[in-house]
């Protein structure tokens, strides 16, 4: 299999002992069919054993690899070099504190997903004895794209309001709230709308749709906020029409 | 050194872990949790399960057809009364999942939705598209979200169990934001930290599975049963291993040589038509489509690629519709990772290492020998897979046992009146703190955690992969016995604290290491072809003497001893496993 030289330029950080981060270079040689993630982890077992990033499944369903590369952020495993120039930057993801390298403190977007209360809210208490709740495949289509998440977070370092501001509750979270509102099974939604309809939540997104383009899931977490969006307004004015209304 | 008291301590966020904690969040909400991950939960690797869960859910199925599927699959080394509860409480898992929101797919009427599984005769394994372990994960982890007393720590790295006269009473563990080593005591511990795929150098399983739990219970006297059962999974892609699913056959894909012949016909799985057809062909048990491909090798009948012999997985005949509706994944994949469109194109497959059968001996509530240690999950062994797990039955098993092993936890906590003495407890972390601090000092030894892993990886797949033979076996015993002496020359290249990802990956081979030394030498002891474990020099099944679990006991300076125990047999006799025939 052929091979070709790639330069990696990656952002390397530790608190312990830099005052801020800088790009150290390394030279991979590299099979056609590698992803970054290939490259990185030859710099991690042949160059630079301190060098840290997470990663596990190399089948974009884990979540844990997303890195800024050449600025857009990307999950690494799903990232070939055979799209890639041979001069690859790397640098961990946007919006996000640097904790080592490429590693970024998630305390925030963790929060963030307990948040929005994202489980079932069920009518009644059903015992497994009863069976399953019915739902049928319309239903279920209803909301499935939604649940399709795999939180890697790339749709916080890609949005400019979670830049701007990092107290909105941001896309995937509020996409994951969306996919419980919509499930026929649940009655959770005016629990949820707290947060969601809060000031920090659907309405500081001002729809530039950043999120929806770097999600490897096509989750569209913009499509998401928007239909909430429509909802709640859809509840202001039933509000205002029809006070002391039940939701 | 901080301690944390706790009530009962979960090891591994996964499928298991997250099930136990809700158990025994559910069983009694006063009960303090400490739920420990090396990595965030989503990120497990439950995560990556594609074809889906293994439960009797229609009227044209039973319990005893489960049963006997699953024990006839395992060649015979399943524990019967293990299976028995197994098949009993799936059915009533897979609903849970469904009352916390798993989107099953479904039938048209709104119920659950199942498909047919290799080995399985009637179609009962539960899907979420070819997603559905991620669904699972997911959908646990979520519902987590809403016990106030489920505590997770996340990235912590756990090192040592604490054990405090006779009893488990904690854990170790590195937290790796700032690489000090923490102590948790608790009343009970549950260990669910998933397989150790990552032995092996060709595996679906991904970074994480190095076998950390397995090598913290072996180390600490609990043996290590039936090691020598690895799943090889017949369709993996060349080059990165990825899982294509089982799901694949069992919606009707083909796997056929480089003549476009279906080769499954001559292993005792044929005839190929009509198809499709339950527990034939294609839908044959996963050790004999993996030893088959093994010969179609030897005959010089597979696909030669720069990533090694394949053979072709054909769903064309499927149409776009149904791949993109049931198997989506599975094309994403293949257009991704080989190039490679399912809708025009058959996909280039070859067996890959998925599954340890093995584990952590316990017995059917998910007890240890040990007091005071539970387990569940892939890490574990109950023994319902015996010599060989049917797709699809794991992931209803970490529910099961996860569910099991937490109420018992639980149940042990609230019996329990007080904690360990704290002085006794930090004596026991001594060990934990020796094996860390060692890593860190100048031993100039050379060895480094990459080149050790690979020596291994080289030799575990040399000597112990889908046929194995007495030389093979010695080989990779005494290659793994010399990389577990040199393990003790490693010396970390990075000694700074915060995430210090060369320090977990050495801790990682640390576990690996122990963990193949027992593969290796409870392999090389069975002498013996059974499931998963194919002896070229003893190539039948010899239920006189090996009917039984193999043990592998823990020694720190040597092989293992083994020893074995007797399978519990209870209605089903080991017979002759047949697949193939046109009675299906």
């Amino acid at each position: 299999m052929s091979e070709r030289q790639v330069e990696l330029e990656i952002l390397r950080y530790n608190p312990e002992t830099d005052d801020e981060p800088s790009f150290q270079t390394f030279q991979v040689p590299c099979p056609e069919d590698w992803v970054v993630l290939d490259a990185v982890n030859y710099v991690k077992d042949n160059l630079d054993r301190s060098l840290s990033y997470r990663w596990s499944c190399h089948m974009a369903v884990c979540g844990s690899c997303g890195m800024m590369i050449n600025g857009e952020p990307t999950l690494s495993c799903k990232s070939f070099l055979r799209d890639l120039p041979e001069k690859i930057r790397i640098e961990p993801l946007a919006n996000f504190p640097i904790e080592r390298d490429l590693v970024v403190v998630m305390d925030d977007f963790m929060d963030k997903l307990g948040s929005v209360k994202p489980y079932l809210v069920p009518a009644e208490q059903k015992s497994v004895e009863n069976g399953e709740y019915l739902q049928s495949p319309a239903q279920l289509k209803k909301f499935k794209q939604y649940t399709l998440c795999i939180n890697c977070t790339l749709c916080y370092a890609a949005c400019p309001q979670y830049a701007h501001n990092e107290g909105f509750v941001g896309p995937a979270a509020l996409a994951l709230a969306h996919r419980y509102n919509l499930d026929s099974r649940d009655v959770g939604r005016s629990a949820r709308q707290d947060v969601v309809a809060s000031n920090e939540g659907i309405w500081e997104c001002s729809f530039v749709g950043a999120c929806s383009d770097v999600c490897p899931e096509h989750v569209d977490p913009a499509g998401a906020i928007q239909q909430t969006k429509i909802a709640s307004t859809v509840d202001y004015f039933k509000d205002l029409l029809l006070p002391g209304r039940h939701r | 050194m901080e301690m944390i008291t706790t009530d009962i301590v979960i090891v591994g966020a996964g499928g298991a872990g997250l099930r136990a904690a809700i158990a025994v969040a559910e069983a009694n909400p006063n009960l303090k949790i400490a739920l420990l991950s090396k990595v965030y939960p989503m990120r497990s690797h439950t995560v990556a399960a594609e074809g889906g869960a293994a439960g009797v859910a229609k009227d044209n199925d039973s319990l005893d057809n489960h049963f006997n599927d699953t024990v006839t699959g395992g060649d015979w080394l399943c524990d019967q009364d293990a299976v028995d509860l197994f098949v009993e409480q799936a059915p009533k898992e897979l609903t849970q999942m469904e009352h916390w929101g798993c989107p099953w797919s479904r039938e048209p009427d709104g119920g659950v939705a199942v498909r047919p599984f290799g080995g399985m005769k009637v179609e009962r394994t539960w899907y979420a598209a070819d997603k559905t372990g991620f669904h699972m994960l997911h959908t646990l982890f979520q519902t987590s979200l809403q016990y106030p007393s489920i505590e997770r720590y996340d990235e912590f790295y756990s090192t040592d169990l604490l054990v405090v006269d006779g009893q488990c009473r904690g854990v170790a563990a590195v937290e790796m934001r700032s690489g000090q080593l923490r102590l948790f005591r608790a009343k009970s511990v549950i260990i669910a930290t998933g397989g150790a795929g990552r032995i092996f150098p060709f595996t679906t399983n991904g970074a994480i599975k190095t076998g950390d739990g397995m090598a913290m219970a072996y180390r600490a006297g609990v043996p290590l049963k039936d090691m020598e059962f690895v799943q090889y999974h017949p369709t993996g892609l060349p080059g990165t291993g990825i899982l294509i699913t089982e799901g694949s056959r069992g919606e009707g894909g083909i796997l056929v040589n480089k003549d476009g012949y279906r080769y499954l016909q001559d292993y005792n799985l044929g005839p190929p038509d009509p198809w499709p057809r339950k527990k034939a062909m294609e839908l044959g048990p996963r050790d004999r489509l993996s030893q088959a491909f093994w010969h179609e090798a030897q005959k010089g009948r597979t696909i030669d690629t720069p990533h090694g012999d394949v053979v072709h997985l054909d769903l064309r005949h499927l149409g776009e519709k149904k791949i993109d509706e049931r198997l989506p994944m599975v094309r994403d994949l293949a257009i991704s990772y080989v190039g490679v469109d399912p809708v025009h194109d058959p996909i280039p497959v070859r067996p890959v290492v998925h599954y340890t059968m093995g584990g952590i001996d316990c017995d059917i509530d998910a007890k240890t020998r040990l007091n005071g240690l539970f387990t569940a999950g892939e890490c574990a062994c109950v023994s319902i897979n015996g010599a060989n797990r049917l797709g699809s039955n794991s992931l209803t098993e970490l529910l099961v046992f996860g569910a099991r092993a937490g109420r018992g936890a639980a149940e042990l906590a609230e019996s329990t009146g007080s904690h360990a003495d704290e002085t006794a407890i930090r004596e026991q972390a001594q060990t934990a703190q020796n094996r860390v601090g060692k890593l860190f000092q100048s031993v100039g030894g050379g060895e480094s955690v990459s080149g050790l892993r690979r020596e291994m990886n080289t030799t575990m797949e040399a000597g112990a992969g889908i046929y194995r033979t007495e030389q093979s076996l010695s080989e990779s015993c005494a290659v793994m016995n010399d990389i577990r002496r040199r393990f003790a020359n490693i010396e970390l290249e990075d000694k700074s604290n915060v995430y210090n990802t060369d320090l977990v990956q050495a801790l990682e081979l640390g576990a690996m290491v122990d963990v193949a030394n027992a593969i290796a030498v409870s392999a090389l002891n069975r002498k013996e072809s059974r499931g998963s474990h194919q002896r070229l020099d003893f190539e039948d099944r010899d239920d006189k003497t090996f009917l039984k679990h193999s043990l592998a006991h823990y020694d720190a300076n040597d092989d293992p001893s083994i020893d074995y125990r007797d399978v519990v047999i209870t209605r089903s006799q080991p017979g002759e496993r047949v697949y193939g025939g046109d009675q299906k």
